[in-house]
């Protein structure tokens, strides 16, 4: 006897071979999504876990480099990880990284809501509970600024807000753990703005204070080489410039009738070309100092123009220890202490250059 | 998930849940009170619903056996509402056919609303909103006049419970387990300041509540329409005064219903560890206070 189930049938005995038919099913296999694999939310056992290791793996560290595991910094840890681990890879983000767990797993959320199933937040409904606890608190800042102001309302220069700015929206998500929408974060910056034309005290300068950053002036960045001074007494500074692959180093003297001398010749030998002396004295131009110094450089390495662009970073670099930091600033600006980045790009196989492919024939 | 029926229909009975009248015709009985539990079948049961424990009933039925337990009817009256200018409404072209019983009539094309229908409908939905609170049930306020946004939030705040007054999601109330966590409890009572969102029409909560059989409290205004809310509150929504008074009446209530709440459980946890006593050391049992 052969039973045989046939779809929304009732199950019936079959007769005879005559009657067997054959029962196509297709299988339906489901192809698992590699990656899918990586979880979306991490458990926070997971990521306790995670920060022991990091916290043992440290210790190994610092005792494979001879050093004191009590106070290996991160900055220890980063040059011991390059030094072990070289990689010439060019993205920064691509090389071996070992960093505390709570820099790499994304910031998470834990249940929002008690035993009883109450949430903890008035606003949890909402959906943005944080961002829209934020807008609450500001408006009320400014209702009570409001009604508090009086008659003659003296407006607080924004002195401390100069050298910072608004936080990006990114930022403002990272802090708040949600996401924003663009017109949230307009709104939210129109009404700090606000907030900020009403007469406010110290408690509303630390509140808007959270959510400015500092932009750190490029300038302070700046190396300034130190000032020294020769046999005769005479002030000058040196310093070294890149371009291509020209490597110059430069020596400005303080008081100087504006002579330049580059491997021993002057530089209207050296240059024949006037583009090049133009580099050349473009730094003095700029700060109005054509005829005040004197320069003597060496440089070696890529082509006339690449020697130019060299000694004139070099001389801009030196040139920072006789002038004042509002010079220096512009000219940063100007881009004069910028070292160029720009190489000779490889050839790649296939092709007839770095961008010109062989000739393309039809047939 | 057995008594859960046997205790609303008790409910029913105490007059406490009134359905409206043309709900009542539509749809049956039984049908409409399992139809609150099949939805609510993956989230865990409050534990309010333990009739084992006979105090615990005890806690729960006693304020059902009263019309007014809270007495919501000293916070306001007739007077009180006038003052606060509930009694005006909207132009007479503005006005909703539905609201139409609740208006006393008409002066120079402005509708006045008939206070005695509010007071009795604003003592019918202070006395549930009591309730539930007295329950530990969620009370969501919500609002999308940008006017009095802060002043709801700061209301919800200092009750204990919740405020939406800002752009509301699609899918908040209908998909919340998609949206918030598989495991999240909805809120058990909506009330409404404004029924209107900002392009004059219902909001789209009024709907999601009904469809999630999620009762509401609403103060309808001459241009609202009050047919999908369980305690419509006929009333003005636009003055500051009114919404300044109705938002303290709220607070009020909810305030009151869980200090009793507390007081009761206070009470009893007296009782039984005071029984607890006698039962161990057989001395004569002290008289139990009534509430």
């Amino acid at each position: 006897m052969v039973f045989k189930v046939l779809w929304g049938f009732h199950p019936r005995l079959a007769v005879g071979p005559s009657l067997l038919k054959l029962i196509h099913t297709t299988v339906v296999t489901k192809k698992k999504n590699v990656q899918a694999s990586r979880q979306e939310s991490y458990t926070e056992d997971f990521i306790k876990k995670q920060i022991e290791d990091f916290n043992i793996g440290k210790r190994h560290l610092a005792n494979m480099m001879g050093e004191d595991p009590e106070t290996f910094t991160e900055e220890d840890v980063d040059r011991a990880i390059a030094y072990l681990f070289p990689s010439g890879l060019f993205e920064k983000q691509a090389r071996p990284i070992m960093k505390h767990p709570e820099q790499i797993f994304p910031k998470q959320r834990a249940i929002q809501w008690g035993e009883d199933g109450r949430p903890f937040h008035f606003l949890f409904y909402t959906g943005k509970q944080s961002y829209y606890s934020l807008m609450h608190e500001v408006y009320g800042k400014i209702l009570q600024l409001e009604t508090h102001r009086g008659p003659l309302s003296e407006k607080t220069d924004s002195r401390d807000l100069i050298g910072s700015r608004w936080l990006i929206k990114e930022e403002l998500e990272e802090m708040l753990v949600e996401k924003l929408s663009d017109q949230d974060y307009v709104q939210f910056i129109r009404l700090l703005e606000k907030l900020l034309t009403l007469p406010y005290g110290p408690a509303e300068e630390e509140f808007v204070k959270r959510f400015r950053k500092s932009v750190t002036v490029q300038s302070k960045k700046q190396v300034i080489e130190p000032v020294q001074y020769d046999e005769q007494g005479l002030a000058f500074s040196t310093s070294e410039g890149r371009r291509k692959s020209a490597t110059a180093q430069a020596i400005v003297y303080q008081h100087g009738s504006g002579k330049i001398r580059v491997n021993g010749l002057d530089y209207l030998l050296y240059f024949p070309v006037t583009q090049d002396r133009e580099q050349l004295m473009f730094p003095f131009h700029f700060l109005d100092r054509l005829e005040k110094h004197d320069v003597t450089c060496t440089v070696s390495g890529g082509g006339r123009s690449a020697q130019a662009g060299a000694i004139r970073l070099a001389m801009a670099r030196a040139l920072c220890s006789f002038i004042t930091e509002d010079e220096v600033e512009w000219m940063r600006q100007a881009g004069l202490l910028t070292p160029d980045p720009r190489i000779r790009e490889r050839k790649k196989p296939g092709q007839e250059g770095a961008r010109r492919k062989f000739t393309w024939k039809k047939r | 998930m057995a008594p859960a029926p046997a205790v609303l229909t008790r409910l029913l009975c105490a007059g406490v849940w009134r359905w409206p009248a043309f709900l009542q015709k539509a749809t049956p009985g039984p049908a409409r009170l399992n139809a609150r539990m099949v939805t609510r079948a993956q989230v865990p049961v409050v534990s309010e619903l333990q009739d084992g424990d006979d105090l615990q009933s005890r806690i729960l039925d006693v304020p059902l056996q009263h019309s007014d337990f809270f007495n919501v009817k000293e916070l306001f009256s007739v007077k009180s509402l006038f003052e606060a200018r509930v009694h005006l409404g909207h132009k007479a072209g503005c006005r909703h056919r539905f609201m139409e019983p609740y208006i006393f009539g008409n002066r120079l094309g402005q509708d006045i609303i008939d206070l005695e229908q509010t007071a009795q409908h604003l003592q019918l939905a202070l006395n549930f909103t009591a309730h539930v609170a007295y329950r530990k049930g969620i009370i969501l306020f919500v609002s999308r006049n940008r006017q009095f946004s802060h002043l709801i939030e700061s209301t919800a705040r200092d009750c204990g419970e919740y405020a939406h007054t800002r752009y509301f999601k699609g899918g908040l109330l209908t998909n919340a387990q998609l949206l918030f966590g598989p495991t999240v409890r909805l809120p058990d009572l909506i009330i409404f300041l404004h029924t209107l969102n900002n392009v004059f029409e219902p909001h789209v909560a009024v709907r999601d509540a009904a469809k999630m059989n999620i009762p509401t409290v609403g103060i309808v205004d001459t241009n609202c329409n009050p047919c999908l809310i369980t305690y419509p509150i006929p009333g003005n929504d636009d003055s500051p005064q009114a919404i300044h008074l109705f938002c303290k009446l709220f607070r009020t209530a909810i305030n009151r219903a869980k200090e009793k709440r507390r007081q009761m459980e206070a009470l009893h946890r007296l009782q039984s560890s005071r029984g607890s006593e006698g039962s161990g050391t057989s001395s004569a049992p002290d008289k139990s206070q009534c509430p």
